[in-house]
């Protein structure tokens, strides 16, 4: 049954273990922004053994490339970008400690498997509904990779950012599992 | 005969870039509503109530109801008694824009060249514009911001006269099937017959500009945009591609006389961000 659970970064096993396909997450705390150019980097950085540029250990990512700030709003519109970019580099974070990633879409069997692995669950952020996301934001600043503009790794302070567990740490996707549910033959 | 400089038209370009993104349209709300009072899933109607309440919210706030603010696609109805004077007509456009996508804090995701280096140029520009010259001696524009991730689930096929209507259908339903939650379900759906290949996309496009309580004017393909809707809706995609009875909200069909061998059919993908305004000049 779905229920309401409100989490507090960074995740532990524990926190993780409680969540399942459907049920609504409220986040709060710390979370990092990530797209393409900036995973990469970081892929290359654990590839070399080095340190990354924050600790990555019971972190989230959220895949967004927010609108620019109006005057006195510490972020502009930030709605989920499409996951499945992420797809390839996801699984080596998770390696080295990602608990959760934030986006839209369905993840392929690779991220899937590393997720039961690592003890990680994917949120899906609700695509399109980036106001509601940017109210949940208090601060926005700038990390790493400056260069990079929209795309540059933000760390976030949210309070109750509203996402739905697509995939939980039991393998549970609920992609796969609406489509069978709701289906009709035609 | 009457004149109009083009600068005229640069803050009216402007305001409809900033009110297309932060003002949703009421008939895609009441579709919402409808379609929330139906749906059976609990997780559906969770997402569906945090969709209305950004819409709220964007309103409210002044933002762009989603940060993918598109691509300004652009349709001008110039009247052929109209003189358009003080410089050029499709600068003073992309000048509108430039202002609005700056002025309105929304997103710039334009890059130069699609493949080889992809700069963003900075200003949302160059809009992609379509005129067409209508009697009298008014302009009409609209502004219609298309988001990436709900136009690289199109597609366009080359189909047969002999797949017939079923065949159309088909295709249609197989194109919203394969697209699953990538395109921000629910979405609306928009599709261009006949013409030819590059026509058949424009209509697609142009079907998505009819508001979503209407249904087409002529009685065959109001029922074959009814039989696509309730086919779609029975996939079980659901909003965000979460499961349940809401994939669309709503399939707009437009179509032109076509050559004796040809059977162009475009499918044009639109998510819930089904954004656009008009006004007149
Ligand atoms: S598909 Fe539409 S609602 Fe989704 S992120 Fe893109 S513009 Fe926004």
């Amino acid at each position: 049954m779905a229920q309401t659970i409100r989490l507090t970064t960074p995740f532990t096993d524990e926190d993780v273990s409680k969540l399942s396909i459907g049920d609504k997450v409220l986040i709060s705390g710390t979370i990092y922004t990530g797209r393409d150019a900036a995973h990469k980097r970081l892929v290359e950085l654990v590839e070399a053994g080095k340190d990354l540029p924050f600790d990555i250990k019971g972190q989230i990512i959220y895949y967004v490339g927010p609108a620019p700030a109006p005057p006195g709003k510490p972020i502009g519109s930030a709605g989920p970008t499409t996951s499945y970019r992420m797809d390839p580099y996801a699984p080596t974070l998770m390696d080295v400690g990602l608990k959760g990633m934030i986006g839209k879409g369905p993840r392929n069997q690779d991220v899937i498997d590393s997720m039961k692995k690592n003890k990680a669950v994917y949120l899906a952020a609700i695509g399109g509904a980036a106001v509601v996301v940017a109210k949940s934001i208090k601060k926005a600043k700038v990390i790493a990779y400056d260069d990079l503009g929209t795309e540059a790794i933000r760390e976030l302070k949210v309070e109750d950012f509203p996402c739905i567990v697509a995939n939980d740490i039991y393998g549970n996707d609920i992609y796969k599992e609406g489509l069978k549910k709701y289906k009709k033959e035609t | 005969m009457r004149e109009i400089n083009v600068k005229e038209i640069i803050p009216v370009v402007k305001k409809l870039c900033i009110d297309a993104n932060y003002y949703i349209g009421e008939d895609v709300l009441n579709k919402i509503k409808e379609f929330y009072e139906k749906e059976e899933s609990t997780t559906a109607k969770e997402v569906l109530s945090i969709i209305l309440e950004n819409y709220e919210l964007a309103a409210k706030e002044k933002m762009p109801s989603c940060q993918d603010t598109g691509v300004a696609v652009i349709f001008v109805e110039l009247g052929q008694d109209v003189h358009l004077v003080g410089g050029d007509f499709y600068e003073a456009i992309n000048e509108g824009v430039r202002q609005g996508y700056k002025d309105g804090y929304l997103r710039k995701s334009i890059v130069d060249d699609p493949i080889i280096d992809r700069v963003n140029t900075k200003d949302n520009t160059p809009a992609l514009i379509y005129t067409d010259i209508v009697p009298g001696e008014h302009i009409k524009i609209t502004v219609a911001p298309k988001g990436g991730g709900s136009e690289n689930m199109s597609e366009i096929k080359m189909m047969k006269a002999a797949d017939g209507i079923e065949g159309v259908v088909d295709f249609v339903v197989d194109r919203v099937s394969r697209s699953g939650g990538n395109p921000c379900p629910p979405i609306v759906v928009g599709v261009g017959l006949g013409g030819n290949f590059e026509q058949s996309a424009l209509l697609a496009k142009k079907a998505l500009l009819r508001p979503l309580n209407e249904s087409h004017p002529e009685e065959k393909w109001a029922k074959i945009e009814k039989e696509i809707l309730e086919k779609v809706n029975k996939l079980g995609i659901g909003p965000q591609g979460f499961g349940g009875r809401t994939t669309a909200l709503g399939v707009s069909i437009m179509y032109k006389p076509c050559h004796i061998a040809s059977m162009p059919v475009a499918v044009n993908i639109q998510c819930h961000a089904a954004r656009h305004k008009s006004a007149v000049i």
